[in-house]
Formats: structure tokens, sequence, C-alpha cells
């Protein structure tokens, strides 16, 4: 596999949250407004590449049967400096996205790529693989957030799009409807990707 | 808050799938058979019970006398994947037969992010070590009663005439949308 297709890959083909479905439950809380979606996304990124780099540095010293929890400490350890940084520089994010910063430690999309990628290939290419899935991440959730927040409030990013005149459907801001939206959003991606094919 | 009080608006009002989406993944992945729905919903109970009052206890005893704080996210975590594969071995040793039932679902509650949810939960909002344990009761019987009920729901669905492009996860979704909107009518309630 040549570096493009190992980032790319992430980004549509095994789009984490469209199409492998991992980390659905931060994906589902926060994407009220685009700017959680893109806070909470970089967040990812910053996390999956740094733990992808390290654990790929430390495949060839980290004993196969202990592996796991030794994943989990390395992950835990970038979460942490992640929350700490996000509490000292972006306070209103950070409260915003409240517990789920620190429950970035068990989204399974992080844990999944130290065990399917990182642990068995070198580090430029774990880098690229968690930028890209990074990317996709956030991609798919900024997606999933921009929608929410034009339909049930009217703005995008803060900025009023839709005419006064616009009653907001509140329902896509509630819980319900991020089940609904993202619902229909995979439904709609997998309708596109079978057309494609066909 | 009384007690009573603050069961039910863990059990239903602010239920921990439809209001907190906490544990999402094994409310979409274990979810497909009502039997196997209900025994991942008896694990986490299990788990977030005992995990609650032992990160209690080393909050309390041991990270705020030290001013370690700051170590939580990584000490809770160590705590409840200890726990799991504690609760496993001793499961597997004492009762053969509920360790069967409960077995494979046992090793995924590490990644279920209602553990470390709920754990945190109880920190953030300051309770006591009773109110922890309610707390801690009541959050993952709400995770059982949505992921039952949801089960039901699915199984129905299974042999509905659904659109291709929403055959699958999709149409969970939006069925688990439909129950959160149920779920939604609770929000009002004032005890």
């Amino acid at each position: 596999m040549n570096k493009l297709q190992v980032f790319r890959n992430g980004l549509i083909k095994e789009n984490p949250i469209f199409v492998q479905l991992v980390g659905m439950c931060s994906a589902l809380a926060i994407t009220t407004a685009a700017v959680n979606g893109i806070g909470m996304g970089i967040a990812v990124i910053a996390v999956l590449t740094g733990s992808n780099i390290v654990i790929s540095l430390l495949r060839k010293v980290i004993p196969d049967e202990v592996r796991i929890p030794v994943f989990v400490i390395i992950i835990a350890t970038f979460v942490t400096i992640i929350d700490l940084l996000m509490h000292a520089y972006t306070f209103a994010l950070y409260q915003a996205l409240g517990v789920f910063i620190p429950l970035i430690v068990v989204n399974c999309i992080i844990l999944a790529r130290a065990e399917a990628f990182a642990f068995k290939n070198g580090v430029v290419d774990s880098i690229l693989d968690g930028l890209g899935m990074g990317i996709g991440y956030t991609f798919a959730i900024t997606v999933l957030s921009a929608i929410r927040e034009i339909i049930g409030n009217g703005t995008i990013f803060g900025f009023q799009v839709l005419p006064e005149a616009y009653e907001p459907m509140m329902i896509i801001i509630q819980p319900p409807g991020a089940f609904i939206a993202l619902g229909l959003l995979i439904g709609l991606v997998n309708y596109l990707t079978s057309r494609k094919k066909a | 808050m009384n007690l009573f009080s603050l069961f039910i608006t863990s059990f239903i009002v602010n239920n921990i799938i439809f209001s907190q989406f906490l544990g999402i993944c094994p409310f979409l992945g274990v979810s497909k058979k009502i039997e196997t729905a209900a025994g991942m919903g008896i694990a986490v109970i299990f788990v977030i019970v005992l995990s609650s009052i032992i990160t209690y206890i080393v909050q309390a005893a041991i990270l705020v006398p030290l001013g370690l704080e700051y170590l939580q996210t990584i000490v809770f975590i160590l705590i409840i994947a200890a726990l799991v594969q504690f609760v496993e071995m001793f499961l597997k040793k004492s009762s053969p037969g509920l360790y069967k039932a409960l077995g494979i679902y046992l090793p995924l509650i590490t990644t279920n992010c209602a553990v470390l949810g709920a754990v945190l939960i109880n920190i953030q909002n300051e309770y006591n070590f009773i109110e922890a344990l309610v707390n801690s009761i009541a959050t993952p019987a709400g995770f059982l009663l949505a992921i039952v009920l949801f089960a039901g729901v699915r199984e129905k669905v299974d042999t509905a005439d659904v659109p291709v492009a929403l055959k699958g996860s999709p149409i969970a979704l939006i069925a688990a949308g439909l129950m959160s909107i149920a779920f939604l009518g609770f929000s009002g309630l004032q005890i």
C-alpha cells in the first residue's frame, strides 16, 4: 500500500463514522453546533496521531501479551495532555465538550487503529493513518453538526444563514435529532456509494 | 436532592443512552436479540457499581490528598480495565453458569464509555458516597432498560421492508431516535 492510499483510506473508504461505525458516543453527543464538531475533531486527530506515533515506535519493545493495557496507558496520557491544554487555552469549548474529552480514552477509533495499524506498521505510515482517520472522523462529525446547527438553530458557526422567519426545528438539536440525523446521513452515504458502484 | 429523585433522574430522565449518549457502541452492537441485550445490561450494572465504589475510594483517599486529580483519567481507566479482568477471572472460578452467560460481553465493557462516563459524572457532580452509589445503580439500570427495549424494537425491524440504503445501522439509529423522543417526554418530570 502506498503512502497516499494509507492517508486516503480513512477519509472515505473506511471512514470511522460512516463506514466503520466506531466512536459513535461523541459523534452523537457533541454535534449540536459546528464549532464543537471541529474542536472535538482536532482533539481526536491530536490524540490519534500522537498515540499512533508512540505505539509504532515502541511496537518492537511492547510484549504481545500486555499490549492492550500498554495501549490504554499511552492513549490515556495523550488524552490527559489534550484535556489540560484545552482547559487552559479554549475554556468555552472545554465546557461545551465536558465529559467527552476524558472519554476520548474509550473512543474505539483510537484503540482500533493502535491494534490494527500502528502496532504493525512503521512510523511514517502510522502518522499518515492517524491523520487520515482523524480527518475522516472530523469531516463526518463536522458535517453532522453543521446539518444539526442549520436545521435546529438556523445558524452555522454562529452566523445566521437561514432567514429570520425560519422557525428552528428544536428536535434536531435535542438528543433524538442526533440519532435520526446520523441515521439518515449514513443512509445517504450508503445510497451514494452503492450508486457509484453500479 | 433526595435519593429517590436522584435515582429516577439517572434512571429515566437523564437516561444514559437516550439523553447522555454514553455506551452507544454496545447499545448498537449487542442489541440484535433480547437475551444477549439483557446479558450485556446485567454485566454493565455489575461493573459500574463495583468500579464506582473503588474509584470513589481511590479519589477520596489517594488522588485528592496528594493533589493528583489531573491523573484521574489514567487512573480510572486502569482501575476499570483491571476490575473487568478480575471480575472475569472471579466469575470463571466461582460461577461458571453466570460466566458463560456474560462471558463474551465482559471484555467489551472496558471500552464501554458508559463505565468511565458514570464514574466521572459521580466525581464531577461531587456526590457523596451514598449518592454516588445510588447514581451508579440507577445509571446502568437505565442502560439495561434502554438496550432491552431497543432489542425488542430491532427484532421487529429486522423483518420489516426497509429501503436498501437504510438497511442495518441507519434504520437502527432512526429507531433509536424515535425511542429517544419517547424518553424526551420525561424531561419535564419534577419529583
